[in-house]
């Protein structure tokens, strides 16, 4: 008898997060899916300009607005450029606009943020007045004003995107920080010698990473979206250049003449990154925060 | 009661530093212009002593601050500078563009309340069913709805292929002569005229702009109105409600869905700020003559004045909503009176 009883492993423990995200993903397909569309959407971003069919920038007149065909997928533009090319080089440029704005926001955010939250006082009230003052404006409108203002190039998209970002990753910082300021794993940490600036580090701001990825993930659909919006109105990203929103802009011109591939698919494209990636965080939310499941 | 005008009274205070604040950022983005801003007003054939002159006209040889403080009192006077493309004060040009936009933002607006409440009631009483699942479906889509891509669609869809829309150029087709101004929005003026073949025209045009504006509203709202009747529906209240042998129809309108109005209602803000900035899209998109397009015309030709403008203007305007919204939310929710000190 006893000897069945120790035969019976006991199930180990060891890889717990490992073992809750593979568990997460095989009860919720949907996460799984979100995962395999990144996938894609990196792929067509890592090595998307070597396996287009076309130049995406090759204009050639006698075949301009064809509807899509075996040989040309998504059918070609005005100037006879390859629709299914540009929509693909064009996310390497779109991913990356919206990657390098979400890292600049998740840095600086998460720097004024820890400021903010752990030290207080007056630091802390200037920069809540100053998240204020930038979540009071009609943050595209903002966007559009920052452009306006620093001149129309691709690095100012960047920045623009990335200041009206800040506020929500600073307020979530400083919000994490501020709980477990005085929180008894700190003052342990403190009591043995460690510096402000080490526990704030490496003891306090672990602990705001989880919610803060749900962010990024949604954020980042936002800012495609964002980046998109602004080349569509003729910010930034400056034709021939392949971009989703310029794409979508352009094709819009031919939309009342019934030439629809011009910019239906440039626009499924955006819609699908977006998709992903809000996917992507209602999927991380439910792994790191079951309760906010909604 | 006094105690409810004083809370009143301390919101209105609270909105003044967020006001300078934006007044700062405004003022910060017009002499953050690329390259000096008195070469660029002074025009391409300017010498060295008109640009002088301008620099004097415009004051940008007086220190910052002072500079600001001019900037500060001309905003406080309604005066937001000059548009080089159009020639009229910005003020004035957005004065006159603003009905266009507000009528199609508000119509958008209420449309988006009259789909999104009712689902998200329903999806939060049948847990579950269709109706839960379509909420969802819209929730997650609607998200990813770049706006003027569903504009765009909806032409295509609409106007080409099934011929039912006017063509999207504008508030009203040129056949028709705009109604006599009296708010600017051509279906109230069209009304007040009496002239109801011009309100159906226009309202023709406003239909599509609108719906791509309410599909983008939509998920937010939705979302929030489920979750809000979702946590109030669970509340003990609602248990009690429930056991005092209330009607289902007295507990779900009276008792959850008043109390789940609240969070819906700061949503509402929040996507109003959203729908300022679709609103610059679905205007190019539909060629509609408001605010939005106006700022778009200015940038594509460098009229920094009229986009500057425009954006200090939304951020008012956004400022003084979300004041209205803070107002209203301590006229329904009676406690806030008392929790703010």
């Amino acid at each position: 008898m006893t000897d069945v009883v120790s035969n019976s492993v006991p199930p180990t423990r060891n890889h717990g997060a490992l073992d809750h995200f593979l568990y997460v993903l095989r009860s919720n397909p949907v996460t799984l899916l979100a995962f395999m569309m990144l996938a894609v959407l990196l792929v067509a971003a890592l090595v998307g300009p070597a396996i287009t069919p076309y130049d995406p920038l090759t204009s050639n007149a006698a075949i301009a607005l064809q509807p899509p065909s075996l040989d040309h997928w998504f059918g070609t533009d005005n100037l006879g450029r390859d629709v299914f090319s540009r929509v693909i080089v064009a996310t390497r440029l779109d991913l990356a606009i919206s990657v390098a704005a979400v890292a600049l926001s998740f840095v600086i955010g998460s720097l004024l943020g820890s400021i903010a939250g752990y030290w207080g006082g007056w630091l802390d009230s200037v920069l809540n007045r100053l998240f204020d003052t930038i979540m009071a404006f009609p943050l595209f409108v903002l966007a559009m004003g920052i452009v306006a203002a620093l001149g129309n190039t691709v690095e100012n998209i960047v920045y623009a995107t990335a200041v009206i970002n800040i506020p929500f990753y600073a307020r979530l910082v400083r919000a994490e920080v501020n709980i477990r300021r005085e929180a008894g794993f700190t003052q342990a940490a403190k009591l043995s010698g460690n510096s402000d600036i080490r526990v704030l580090a490496l003891h306090i701001f672990p602990n705001a990473l989880p919610p803060m990825m749900v962010q990024v993930s949604l954020n980042l659909g936002w800012a495609i979206l964002n980046a998109a919006g602004l080349s569509f109105i003729g910010l930034g990203v400056r034709p021939p250049t392949a971009e989703w929103g310029i794409m979508v802009a352009e094709g819009a011109n031919f939309i009342v003449s019934g030439e629809w591939w011009l910019a239906l698919f440039p626009g499924l494209a955006l819609m699908f990154a977006v998709f992903t990636f809000n996917l992507l965080g209602d999927g991380l939310r439910d792994i790191v925060d079951p309760r906010q499941r909604t | 009661m006094t105690g409810r005008l004083a809370t009143v009274g301390l919101r209105i205070t609270h909105s003044i530093p967020v006001i300078l604040g934006v007044v700062v950022v405004s003022f910060l983005l017009t002499r953050a212009l690329p390259g000096d801003p008195a070469v660029y007003f002074a025009g391409p054939a300017a010498d060295a002593a008109s640009i002088a002159q301008i620099r004097t006209a415009l004051g940008l040889d007086k220190p910052l601050p002072e500079q600001f403080l001019i900037y500060a009192t001309d905003v406080l006077r309604g005066d937001f500078g000059q548009s080089i493309s159009t020639g009229q004060p910005v003020s004035e040009d957005l004065a006159n563009r603003l009905p266009a936009s507000l009528e199609l933002t508000l119509t958008a607006l209420l449309l988006s309340c009259a789909i999104a409440i009712p689902i998200g009631v329903l999806a939060a009483t049948r847990p579950g069913s269709a109706v839960d699942h379509l909420c969802r479906i819209l929730v997650t889509a609607g998200v990813s709805l770049p706006t003027f891509f569903t504009g765009v669609v909806l032409i295509y869809v609409f106007y080409y292929l099934l011929g039912i829309a006017p063509s999207p150029l504008g508030r009203l087709d040129f056949i028709y002569i705009e109604p006599d101004h009296v708010t600017g929005f051509y279906l109230i003026d069209a009304a007040i005229a009496g002239d109801w073949e011009t309100w159906l025209a226009a309202l023709k045009q406003l239909v599509l702009p609108a719906v791509t504006l309410a599909l983008f509203t939509l998920a937010p709202l939705a979302r929030m109105t489920r979750a809000a009747m979702l946590s109030a529906l669970s509340s003990d209240y609602i248990r009690t409600a429930r056991a005092s042998g209330l009607t289902d129809n007295k507990v779900l309108f009276t008792y959850a869905f008043r109390n789940a109005l609240l969070p819906v209602i700061t949503t509402l803000g929040m996507v109003f700020s959203f729908t300022l900035g679709a609103n610059v899209l679905v205007e190019k998109v539909f060629a509609w003559p408001g605010i939005g397009s106006y700022a778009v015309e200015a940038l594509v030709v460098s009229d920094y004045a009229a986009v500057q403008g425009f954006v200090l203007a939304m951020a008012l305007l956004f400022v003084a909503l979300n004041l209205i919204i803070d107002l209203t939310y301590s006229m329904i929710d009676p406690r806030i009176g008392f929790e703010a000190k």
